[in-house]
């Protein structure tokens, strides 16, 4: 079995209408997920598909009304593995001012282990290392105020890398940064999954960002209703925008020389590729 | 604006003071303003002086720093200085006017106050000043734990830090607020006090809402790092005495039998 599986996983938020009335709001409808380790994973859908349910899911801060999510073959509705699936599923979240607990950058990171029970030297031997992954090092005395949004969330990283957890889930990590604190964070995501070998899933709705993950899971109102590998993926452009996902320019760009009969293939990820293709007409 | 206020302010410097374990220091300011009320005459009031001045001295912190600080606590200094100055009853009357009555008892029942008042603040300060807010709730923490039995003492912490951190966060935000709803013809500047406040009732209502969605965004991330109360945690940045800590325990109660000392033979 994979690291992270679900099996008809169904959740219902309860909300309380005008007149104080229980209505439910079916927020997963039914998804089947299956991610083995070491995987780059890839999360894409519209505002309110449900991506943050699902991410909150997979480390047990929601539990399932119906169906069963499985990390690391631990059941979450199993209340006694509760910290232990916390430590393995790390979790960045969208806001970085709003999950850095601490007022000095290297006693942030060091909050995850804290928590476990590390013990001090161990602690810090971490916090190094995890600074360093992110290269974030120098500024481990500084105050997560004074750092760019790029870098509060190379922090939020570290903090999550010192608990050393096998799978990391970032629910749109990027939404609140410049092009420049993009790029930043997902080279750091893409070296932690390269170099250490951690599964990621990365929810987002920036399409440029999943063109180089493993797998793509497309969501809409609750449901899983696409999935394959990037190419697969972006070369349904049609469907693509019916669930009101922009597609990258270049696929964009290949998909209408298509269309007026260029002889392009589909599913073109990078500038190059499609620079190679039109090269090779004549 | 609202940026100038600074809650407990640090002075970074590189001196002894800066690296007492942060215990000691609330421990011994505790004793120092026990021991300005124990001393009741002019020599005790010396001493104090003296082991205060040795203090600022050693700890790096400019002079000019500290009473920058008391310029905010003037005003409350002179209302108490005013008040026994004239309510203190005594026999001998210095002047009359206008039905106030100075008398000789009130005016050095003034004069210590005011010295007792001007030295707690600045001595207080100086904790502030050498001891960053971090190091201060950590003290807090290890120095209650004997009341965690009645008390949650490991939350209070927790929560002091916490706001600590989210209060530059929430200053910045109300400045924004502000600044968006001034250019939207808000008036924030003049009327008198009741106009003024009332025109900040629509700055609180979204800060409160901001306010209470960072809380949930927080608490869901801390949980999500297993945080879980203060069972079972282990720390980065144990606090433990070493041999500096210990003299300035020894200076402490040095001064403290100065000033019992002083005290019965005065
Ligand atoms: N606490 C809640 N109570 C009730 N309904 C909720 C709650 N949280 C989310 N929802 C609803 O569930 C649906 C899915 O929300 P979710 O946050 O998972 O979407 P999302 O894909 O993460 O969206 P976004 O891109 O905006 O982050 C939305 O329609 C939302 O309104
Ligand atoms: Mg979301």
């Amino acid at each position: 079995m994979g690291i992270v599986k679900t099996a008809k996983l169904i959740y219902d938020y309860i909300r309380y209408d005008e007149n104080e009335k229980e209505e439910t709001f079916r927020a997963i409808d039914g998804v089947d997920l299956e991610v083995e380790p070491g995987q780059f994973i890839a999360v894409l859908g519209h505002n309110g598909s449900g991506k943050s349910t699902l991410a909150k899911h997979l480390n047990a801060l929601l539990v399932p009304s119906e169906g069963t999510v499985w990390l690391d073959n631990m059941d979450t509705r199993d209340d006694s593995h509760i910290w232990d699936i916390r430590q393995e599923a790390g979790m960045v979240f969208q806001n970085p001012d709003n999950q850095i607990v601490a007022s000095v950058v290297e006693e942030d990171v060091g909050f995850g282990p804290e928590n476990l029970g590390v013990e001090t030297p161990e602690i810090w031997k971490r916090v190094a290392k995890s600074l360093e992954g992110v290269g974030m090092t120098a500024y481990r005395k500084h105050s997560p105020n004074k750092l760019s949004g790029g870098q509060k969330q190379r922090v939020a990283i570290a903090g999550v890398v010192a608990m050393q957890p096998k799978c990391i889930i970032l629910d749109e990590p990027t939404a609140m940064l410049d092009p420049n604190g993009r790029k930043e964070v997902l080279k750091v995501v893409h070296e932690l999954n390269r170099e250490e070998k951690v599964t990621v899933i990365l929810i987002t709705h920036y399409m440029e960002e999943v063109t180089d993950a493993d797998y793509v899971y497309v969501m809409d109102h609750g449901k899983v209703v696409m999935k394959g590998t990037p190419r697969e993926i972006f070369s349904q452009v049609e469907t693509l925008k019916a669930y009101r996902l922009d597609v990258p320019q270049v696929t964009l760009l290949a998909h209408e020389l298509k269309e007026s009969g260029v002889d392009v293939p589909d599913g073109v990820l990078t500038t190059g590729e499609l620079v190679d293709a039109l090269c090779r007409l004549n | 604006m609202l940026k100038d206020i600074t809650i407990g302010q640090y002075y970074p410097a590189d001196s002894a003071i800066h690296k007492l374990d942060p215990r000691v220091k609330i421990i011994t300011t505790v004793i120092y303003i026990v021991s300005l009320f124990v001393t009741n005459d002019w020599i005790g009031y010396l001493a104090a002086f003296l082991f205060l001045a040795a203090c600022i001295k050693v700890s790096k912190v400019p002079l000019s720093f500290i009473l920058k600080g008391m310029k905010s606590i003037a005003f409350l200094l002179g209302i108490t200085v005013v008040f026994n100055l004239i309510f203190t009853p005594g026999e001998e009357v210095l002047v009359t006017f206008w039905k106030i009555t100075i008398t000789e008892k009130g005016l050095e029942m003034a004069v210590r106050m005011a010295i007792r008042l001007s030295f707690l603040i600045v001595g207080t300060s100086l904790m502030t000043l050498t001891t960053t807010p971090n190091q201060l709730t950590n003290a807090l923490e290890r120095l209650m734990k004997p009341l965690s039995f009645m008390l949650p003492v490991h939350e209070i912490a927790m929560m002091m830090s916490i706001a600590l951190r989210f209060i530059p966060i929430l200053m910045e935000e109300t400045d924004k607020i502000m600044k968006a709803q001034m250019a939207r013809g808000a008036d924030f500047e003049t009327g008198n006090i009741i106009v003024r406040i009332k025109n900040m009732v629509p700055l609180l209502v979204p800060l409160f809402i901001s306010a209470f969605r960072r809380a949930n965004d927080l608490a869901m991330a801390m949980e999500a790092r297993c945080y879980h109360g203060g069972a079972g945690r282990t720390q980065m940045k144990p606090l433990s005495y070493r041999g500096n800590d210990w003299v300035a325990y020894g200076v402490m109660w040095g001064y403290l039998a100065v000033c019992i000392v002083l005290r019965i033979v005065f």
